[in-house]
């Protein structure tokens, strides 16, 4: 396979660096001449110095026949251009940005650039993975799905608590999936599973019901929380 | 004709300063602030200072109630991204954007914008001239 990187940042080069350990032929593409001078050093002739989003420069790249496209620049008008370039002008069948800016989404996709990968919201996501106050965790987006994989907690003062999940008023299209209690062995929960205080649940839920599903939990989430 | 234009280079200060003069209504924003400096004194639009490459930054110009918009940064980038959402967010009935790149003004027309590249016009411009 054939992969083009635009940007040879922290994210460029990761996954160069394993793009090219599983045999893949694989091109990044830096403005910056040192970064490119280091890139040689360390992973051989893989880098081209210029600018991702000029047409002439992609036509000498070869990338009419890339069979994948990725803009990993900290710009996010840059990722835009090169990646719009890709796939619109010359057809290349994958296509993947990463967006700067979480306001910029929806942007990209009004302006066909569907596969995007949003920096921030992932590492959000993630840090609140680790701050247990937080009732609603994102774990995972099937953007095409409108789906999403979530984690919920049942907070200790949860009017949930004692109550079987049949019970409980999930938004229709949500699906409790595994049950994690403290101390035990993670389950497949069944319609009879009656909820802990500290329970986590894992749900496939669809996306944008992230707030009912926490008001069935018996959760507070941020948009009601007192000041 | 209400205008916004993003960059007040010297092209943008001066199409600023023409349309202003024949009495259109003209906002011109830059990140930069002593960019405003090329306008004349006499300029009577509005010159507002921050970013339009995003649909919060255009939010802020007058962009809903504008008849054109037109992006002149010295980023093909950048003006190509700021008039996409012109177009495509705000709808905005004339966008012209400013391409360096000259094979990437025939792309940008084909997505709808009126894409000019100042290298393909400039060179065809001493063509004409030198023909006569």
């Amino acid at each position: 396979m054939y992969a083009i990187i635009v940007g040879a940042g922290e994210v460029g080069r990761y996954l160069g660096r394993e793009l090219l350990g599983m045999g893949n032929e694989v091109l990044l593409i830096e403005r910056d001449h040192r970064i490119c001078e280091e890139l040689g050093d360390e992973l051989g002739s893989v880098s081209l110095c210029g600018d991702g989003c000029e047409v002439a420069l992609l036509a000498k790249a070869g990338i009419a026949r890339a069979d994948i496209f990725i803009a990993v620049t900290d710009q996010d008008d840059d990722n835009l251009a090169a990646s719009q370039i890709a796939k619109q002008k010359f057809g290349v069948p994958q296509v993947i940005a990463k967006v700067n800016n979480p306001k910029n989404e929806h942007i990209f996709a009004k302006l066909g650039i569907d596969d995007t990968v949003d920096r921030v919201s992932l590492v959000l996501e993630h840090i609140k993975l680790l701050i247990p106050m937080f009732p609603l965790i994102r774990l995972l987006n099937l953007k095409e799905r409108g789906l999403d994989v979530v984690l919920v907690r049942v907070a200790e003062d949860s009017s949930a608590i004692g109550k079987s999940l049949r019970d409980l008023s999930l938004p229709s299209g949500s699906v409790a999936c595994l049950t994690i209690r403290q101390g035990q062995e993670c389950r497949v929960p069944e319609p009879g599973t009656t909820l802990e205080a500290g329970d986590q649940l894992v749900c496939l839920i669809s996306s944008g019901s992230e707030e009912e599903v926490v008001q069935a939990i018996g959760g507070v989430s941020a948009n009601q929380r007192p000041e | 004709m209400n205008v916004t234009i993003m960059g007040c280079g010297r092209v943008g200060a001066e199409l600023a300063h023409l349309l202003d003069a024949e009495g259109h209504r003209v906002t011109i924003v830059d990140t930069d602030s002593s960019s405003f400096d090329k306008l004349p004194p006499d300029f009577g639009g509005t010159a507002l200072l921050g970013r339009a490459t995003d649909e919060e930054g255009l939010e802020r110009t007058n962009i809903r109630e504008c008849d054109a918009f037109v992006a002149v940064t010295r980023e093909d980038d950048k003006n190509a991204m700021a008039a996409q959402i012109a177009k495509e967010i705000f709808n905005v009935p004339r966008v012209i954007c400013r391409v360096y790149d000259p094979l990437r003004e025939e792309f940008y027309d084909s997505l709808g914008l009126e894409a000019i590249s100042p290298t393909g016009l400039f060179a065809r411009l001493i063509k004409e001239k030198l023909e006569k």
